[in-house]
């Protein structure tokens, strides 16, 4: 037999340029593989289809983390941030979240611009099928023309694309997003996998026009007056700030909802898809809390260069000449001009349960899938998820060691884990709540958690590291002298610092621990020779807030880290254990842990069947060395 | 490498009219087939004739089988109820194990396989051992409460109440941009005074409960020849005493276990309270001594016209005796002709029943001990000025933490789902 030896067209090919797209495409680039990313239209890299924001509770450490490991979506989002906003200022830093409006057109420019600068090709076009050999390893993709293009490993990143509809009251088109197609070819190749497919759904307000709203009529909500970037690598805003209005649903606008509730697609029966119960429509609202006489929006411009406003709270998908009437009976907005019609828009979404921690499909070797196609929503899940599936496309193209992140190093591990192990019942997002070590995952230790993973991996430019390193040697400085010196409590009473008679002497760091502080001021008072940064000031001072905590954390961290340490081989036989319920088994076989972690994470493990499982895994792989 | 099958006799050992042979696992039916040549109708009492492999007749027996998820141990399993002899028993247990199909259950295992499989939760399994052990009837009562489940539920209702707290608190955290309350402080402490008003009601009492359970310590206390002993024994001989040797205390040779009036006590007998120079006895001695001061109730004897400097305080609640009231006129007590004894009797009960049990139903040192950690880890979140939200969110997870370990489920989920349900969560 004669092997015909064909180089492959790319090491890598990303289906979809939307969020997750670019973020894969980016990374594998970053690692040194040929890219080529194949999308609708070129025009579209980095679109922003719903909300004009990147950030927030849970999702601004997605952000952070994504740019520790120097993605995109951080610098791209400080290019655009037209409005920046610190989330949780009044709570502690662990929770706080960063959050910016961004200018779509500013945005997509910067994306542009962003993969512009790498050798990654776009590729126009629709891909209806994909390659795979014989042993049903992924090979390459098809495009509708006909044409095909070849890789060692594909990442989907289908979005809302795949088998998407949208509805509008009673009217329903195939689409992925408003005036564009939908992956419907795709989406029957992906059916014919034994994969579990379901549906979900999400919706979309209608779009304003700036000016016709009475903005003197409404509260505002300006942005901060000391902005906190979204990447670490940016000291200021770019460009132009604005702020946003707010205007609040009437007693009338409810009555006009409900009177037309059997309109609404989604009331109507017309949609299957299980829409997310933290992002309900309007029509949600005003059935499930129906005592609440008056909701928010939140009235956010796109972008500087339009008149486009986002109308954010009241999501819809009943017919147009109702949201007209229901927008129009909201105290401010009497006159608004509705330029898009508000809509929900189901799709398709695999199961991620058939997923491994790399995204890897394990069905079909090669094939990664990342963002809403796993069924999470939000741009920031989607990115990371690119990241995450772009690093490993890169890894087994280049038979490099896989890069797994672990619920106790970032939040992208948290959500991965969720995903691979507990699968979705609603779009998921990120919280903060998701995540069990939260205090010691911030949003503003991300780069010190993460930048030296991305190092080793060799994710990470000479810029960043460059940066990187320097602010760790600082941050090192100003510890290394608050530690320097300890203050016993009658000391510190002359710096007004309220402290107990316990006779303990402090060091520096703990005294800016110490709740109620001002850490900066103090600092340099205790330490007149302290020429820092006051932002360095204020990260150690983070750092030392939780101290007590990551301590009292660090033995349930070992427990995790040495339960997977210990890995299930992905060939294991969980019908040789005769004690696992059918149901445990089914799980188990569906999910396919990677390791003893994750295994007791399923939903409904038993320390018993936990037990069994880890035993035979045990004899396994002892019988496997022995004969072996 | 299935959960093998196992078997045990479930009745005590020695002769009685019946004795229960009890099997679970995969292969129970199996074994049953094996030796009553059938496998009868789950669920139904069917009379069979077991046979050892050799076709011998072992004995007429009633054979129950139960199915997978409806038995005890919520695995397949069967019951054999056998004629209560010695070599009857020995003979079934024998051809069980020579199927080779079930091998002799471990101590305890049939209730840890059900507690593995969900068929009982932790106090209930708790409540399922101290009813094997209820001896009376306050202690039958108080176990059965807690085996039918009414701990599981009282933690469950806690839990709840926690859930509700740690969900106002996520709530403002996670969903700061959305409509939520932005301060929901006096929620989240009301919430928490009503848990800490119920861990003080749990915790008020289960110091007598664990003493209700495992016995009070009554000490006898005298000078040598005080009559101590004689009285001990006459207590244990009057028709109101059971004496029992129980398996699993820890007794120590002066301690003798007798029930009276349904009150389980251990009386501590200090008649080898003397001084001594042999290092092992004096060991003795000091614990006795320990034990005295501390138990729960003291009777002190003398058998002179004064009362004696005895080496340990009397409290108000102890009882003191002048004995040997056959020989001496005007004394309170005799063991030998039974004078004053149903007095003492009586005395006693009194005084130990009317020690309040509280209303809680927590009788164990490890409930006691992770319902405090609770009540203070909430006590922490409570305390002036109070911490930043996301680390009052971490104790109070911490508490949810213990008040599981009671029963064994606060997830991330859970709180999400509180939070959905009680906010308009939609920006």
């Amino acid at each position: 037999m004669v092997f015909h030896v064909k180089h492959s067209d790319y090491d890598v090919i990303v289906v979809g340029a939307g969020h997750a797209g670019t973020e894969a495409a980016h990374a594998a680039h970053r690692l040194g593989c040929r890219v080529g990313l194949v999308t609708f239209r070129k025009a579209d890299l980095g679109v922003m289809s719903c909300n004009p924001a990147f950030g927030g509770l849970g999702k601004g450490h997605l952000v952070r983390e994504i740019d520790a490991l120097d993605g995109l979506m951080g610098v791209a989002a400080d290019r655009a941030a037209i409005q920046y906003r610190l989330l949780n200022r009044r709570k502690g830093p662990a929770v706080q979240g960063p959050r910016v409006q961004a200018d779509r057109a500013l945005y997509h420019r910067a994306i542009t611009a962003l993969v512009k600068d790498t050798t990654i090709d776009v590729i126009q076009g629709e891909v209806v099928d994909l390659r795979l050999t014989e042993s049903g390893a992924v090979r390459g993709v098809e495009l509708a023309d006909g044409s095909e293009i070849s890789a060692e490993a594909v990442v989907l990143t289908t979005g809302t694309f795949l088998g998407g509809v949208i509805h509008i009251g009673s009217e329903q088109r195939a689409a992925g997003r408003v005036g564009q197609g939908a992956s419907v070819r795709l989406a029957q190749r992906l059916r014919d996998l034994d994969l579990s497919i379901g549906r979900l759904k999400t919706g979309t307000p209608p779009r304003l026009s700036a000016r016709s709203i009475a903005w003197d009529m409404l509260d505002r909500q300006e942005g901060d007056a000391k902005p906190i970037m979204m990447s670490f690598l940016h000291a200021a805003p770019f460009v132009r700030q604005v702020a946003c209005g707010i205007a609040h649903t009437t007693e009338q606008t409810h009555h006009i909802i409900r009177a037309n509730l059997d309109r609404s697609a989604m009331y109507g029966g017309q949609i299957d898809g299980i829409g997310p119960r933290y992002c309900p429509s309007i029509e949600d609202k005003v059935t499930r809390f129906a005592d609440k006489t008056s909701h928010q929006v939140f009235l956010e411009p796109e972008s500087l260069s339009s008149d486009v406003i986002y109308p954010n709270g009241i999501s819809t998908s009943l017919p147009a000449d109702i949201q007209v009437e229901y927008v129009q009976s909201i105290p401010g907005l009497e006159a608004a001009e509705i330029l898009q019609p508000g809509y929900a828009i189901e799709y398709d979404f695999i199961d991620p349960r058939a997923l491994s921690p790399t995204l890897e499909l394990g069905e079909v070797s090669g094939l990664f899938l990342a963002g809403q196609i796993n069924g999470t929503t939000g741009y920031e899940e989607a990115g990371a998820q690119g990241l995450v599936a772009g690093l490993n496309a890169a890894h087994l193209v280049q038979h490099t060691e896989k890069t797994i992140f672990s619920r106790a190093d970032s939040y992208i591990g948290v959500m991965i884990d969720d995903l691979v192990t507990r699968g979705v019942t609603e779009p998921y997002r990120m919280f903060t709540s998701r995540a069990e070590y939260r205090l010691s995952l911030r949003a503003d230790n991300a780069d010190d958690r993460l930048t030296p993973k991305g190092l080793e991996i060799g994710c990470v430019g000479r810029d960043r590291q460059k940066a990187f390193d320097a602010k760790m040697r600082r941050l090192h400085d100003v510890q290394h002298l608050l530690d320097s010196r300890s203050f016993s409590s009658h000391e510190l009473r002359a710096y007004d610092v309220a402290v107990s008679d316990d006779g303990r002497r402090r060091s520096g760091t703990d005294v800016l621990a110490l709740p109620g502080t001002e850490p900066v001021a103090l600092a340099r008072a205790l330490f007149p020779s302290l020429e820092a940064l006051d932002e360095d000031i204020v990260q150690v001072w983070r750092n030392a807030l939780y101290r007590q905590y990551e301590v009292r954390q660090q033995n349930e961290v070992a427990a995790l880290r040495r339960a997977e340490a210990v890995s299930i081989p992905e060939e294991f036989d969980y019908a040789l254990i005769g004690s696992l319920s059918n149901e445990l088994r089914g799980k188990l076989e569906r999910v396919r842990p990677v390791n003893i972690g994750q295994a007791e994470r399923i939903e409904g493990m038993t320390p018993a069947a936990l037990n069994a499982v880890w035993s035979a895994v045990k004899r396994h792989s002892a019988g496997i060395s022995r004969t072996g | 490498m299935a959960n093998e099958t196992i078997f045990a006799t479930a009745t005590a050992p020695g002769k009685s009219g019946v004795a229960v042979i009890r099997l679970s696992g995969a292969q129970s039916w199996n074994v049953v087939e094996r030796l009553a040549g059938d496998i009868p109708v789950a669920r139904t009492a069917s009379l069979r004739t077991l046979r050892g492999d050799d076709g011998e007749v072992l004995d007429e027996a009633l054979v129950i089988c139960f199915a997978e998820r409806a038995s005890f141990t919520g695995e397949e399993a069967a019951e054999l109820q056998v004629h209560g002899s010695v070599a009857v028993i020995r003979a079934v247990l024998d051809a069980i194990g020579q199927t080779g199909l079930a091998r002799p259950a471990a101590a305890g295992e049939f209730t840890r396989r059900a507690l593995e499989n969900d068929r009982l939760d932790l106090t209930q399994v708790q409540g399922l051992a101290d009813i094997i052990d209820a001896e009376t009837e306050l202690q039958r009562t108080m176990a059965m409460r807690v085996m039918r489940g009414e701990l599981s539920d009282r933690v469950l209702g806690w839990k709840a109440t926690l859930l509700r707290a740690t969900a106002l608190i996520e709530a403002t955290i996670d969903f700061a941009d959305e409509d939520v309350p932005e301060d929901v402080s006096a929620d989240v402490d009301a919430l928490l005074a009503e848990l800490e008003t119920s861990f003080r009601a749990e915790l008020a009492g289960s110091d007598r409960r664990e003493r209700l359970r495992v016995g009070f310590d009554v000490a006898i206390i005298g000078e040598p020849n005080a009559g101590k002993s004689s009285l001990l024994n006459a207590l244990a001989g009057s028709d109101v005493a059971i004496v029992t040797d129980r398996p699993g205390t820890t007794r120590d040779l002066i301690e003798k276990y007798i029930n009276i009036n349904g009150l389980p006590i251990n009386f501590i007998d200090t008649a080898g309270l003397r001084a001594t120079t042999d290092p092992v006895e004096r060991i003795g001695v000091t614990k006795a001594m320990a034990r005295a001061e501390t138990a729960d109730l003291r009777v002190f004897l003398y058998d002179g016209l004064e009362q004696p400097n005895w080496p340990i305080a009397v409290e108000a609640e102890d009882i003191v005796l002048r004995s040997k009231s056959d020989l001496q006129p005007g004394a309170d007590i005799s063991a030998r002709t039974g004078e004053g004894l149903d007095d003492l009797i009586s005395t006693m009960s009194a005084r130990l029943w009317q020690r309040d049990l509280g209303d809680g139903l927590i009788a164990r040192k490890r409930d006691v001990e992770l319902v405090a950690e609770a009540q203070a880890l909430i006590g922490k979140v409570r305390g002036s000025g109070g911490p930043f939200d996301e680390i009052a969110a971490e104790e109070l997870r911490r508490a949810a933490r213990r008040l599981q370990a009671i029963i064994g489920g606060v997830e991330v989920e859970d709180v999400l789902g509180e939070i959905f349900s009680s906010f308009c969560i939609g920006k």
